[in-house]
């Protein structure tokens, strides 16, 4: 090939870097969403989330790109899907064999990768037109984009809801109202809908720090 | 019969899919600028809810879980094919939604122009396989309980599209601050409505 270009060329550093700020995932393209907000009552639970959905983002995209020219138009969606869902059985598998109590925890939502938008988004967006290298990394890129999003709300809510963080108490017991101190966890961030309003916080102070990303 | 209704009740309001557990949020923020679209993706949901989580449900106890396929014969007693249940729910549901496309464009052309581009996007709706995975989980005794599960849970997403579209219509002629517009504020509003149905949580069923 004579128009090789280097591994870590500009163009293919900028498909990791885009997506954890000026098109992140979550917070731009809207995708994601779902297992996103499930999942982060807690730190453990969510990085085991993000590097499961890293797994099966990159190497769908790197399968997806090495058949793109095999594959007939018509049946994509549903080659797609079945490729997402071995990766996603894979991951499952391993999950239950090596972290057993967080893979209880997040239940059905490990299932839920295979719907994850974000994957489907990336492989009809990306790597049905580019090359599986590029590919690798734009589902690197994604993925992270997406994780950092889940570690953030992960940790506010595990600290704020429960007062400990990665399941190691933070707050020292003294400070609580039982043992006569003034704290008492925001039992509230534990609840579903607080992942919601951490999420709109965190477009909130993006969108003012990043004008460009502000809605009409 | 009062057993159904109790399930019809809580997978609509206690179990919301959206608020409880988030299912189906991609399509519910990206549908729900207008009242009719999403009531058109709402009911296009209900439709397919009702259809895929019964037919699950056959495949879950007659084909996948363990011991499922001793009416075959009685040696496949030890036989647990349920590490396969996602990829045979996914292909499911994406057949599904291919033949319901068909059906409806054959007989209800009507609904099926309403529908339009709606009915292939629910295949990845995250609210559809996650009907079935919850319907595998909590092990209905019979296919009727499970299909007024499926039912109940399209029914609870379709409030709750309908709901934050007419709220993001209003929402339009208020002032809200910059950042916030457009999805920021949408995730907040459905925060506050998740609060709000949180207060069904207390009912006793």
């Amino acid at each position: 090939m004579s128009d090789r270009e280097p591994l870590f060329s500009k163009k293919n550093l900028k498909l990791l870097s885009d997506p954890l700020n000026s098109s992140n995932p979550i917070t731009v393209q809207v995708l994601g969403i779902c297992s996103a907000l499930a999942v982060t009552a807690q730190l453990k639970p969510s990085v085991v989330m993000s590097l499961s959905v890293m797994a099966v983002l990159a190497f769908a995209n790197v399968i997806i790109s090495l058949l793109r020219n095999t594959i007939p138009n018509r049946i994509r969606i549903i080659v797609q899907l079945v490729i997402i869902a071995a990766l996603v059985i894979l991951v499952d598998q391993v999950l239950k064999a090596f972290v057993y109590d967080v893979s209880k925890q997040l239940s059905v939502f490990v299932g839920l990768i295979i719907t994850n938008c974000i994957i489907m988004g990336r492989l009809e967006a990306f790597a049905l037109g580019n090359k599986p290298w590029p590919a690798f990394l734009d589902g690197l890129g994604n993925a992270a984009g997406y994780g950092w999003i889940l570690v953030v709300v992960g940790f506010a809510r595990e600290l704020f809801g429960s007062g400990s963080v990665w399941g190691y108490k933070i707050i020292p017991a003294s400070w609580y109202i039982e043992n006569g101190g003034f704290y008492a966890n925001n039992g509230m961030m534990i609840l579903p809908p607080m992942a919601l309003i951490t999420v709109g916080i965190i477009i909130w102070v993006q969108r003012s720090r990043n004008r460009k990303l502000i809605e009409e | 019969m009062e057993n159904l209704i109790n399930i019809f009740i809580k997978s609509i309001f206690i179990e919301n899919m959206v608020f409880a557990y988030f299912l189906g949020m991609c399509s519910y923020l990206a549908v729900s600028k207008s009242v009719k679209t999403a009531t058109g993706l709402g009911l296009a949901v209900v439709f397919v809810l009702g259809i895929t989580v019964p037919v699950d449900y056959l495949l879950e106890n007659y084909v996948l879980k363990e011991g499922a396929l001793t009416w075959l014969n009685p040696t496949f007693a030890a036989v647990d094919l349920s590490f396969l249940s996602f990829i045979m729910f996914i292909a499911v549901i994406a057949s599904m939604v291919q033949l319901v496309e068909m059906i409806v464009e054959k007989f209800a052309p009507v609904l099926y122009t309403q529908l339009g581009i709606f009915l292939p996007l629910i295949a990845v709706n995250c609210a559809i396989l996650g009907g079935s995975l919850f319907m595998q989980q909590k092990a209905f005794l019979n296919i009727g309980e499970a299909s007024v599960y499926g039912l109940g849970s399209g029914v609870g997403w379709f409030l709750a599209i309908v709901g934050i579209a007419a709220i993001r219509e209003k929402i339009k002629y208020s002032h809200v601050p910059a950042p916030l517009k457009g999805l920021g504020i949408t995730f907040i509003v459905t925060g506050l409505m998740g609060l709000a149905f949180m207060g069904f949580m207390g009912i006793k069923l």
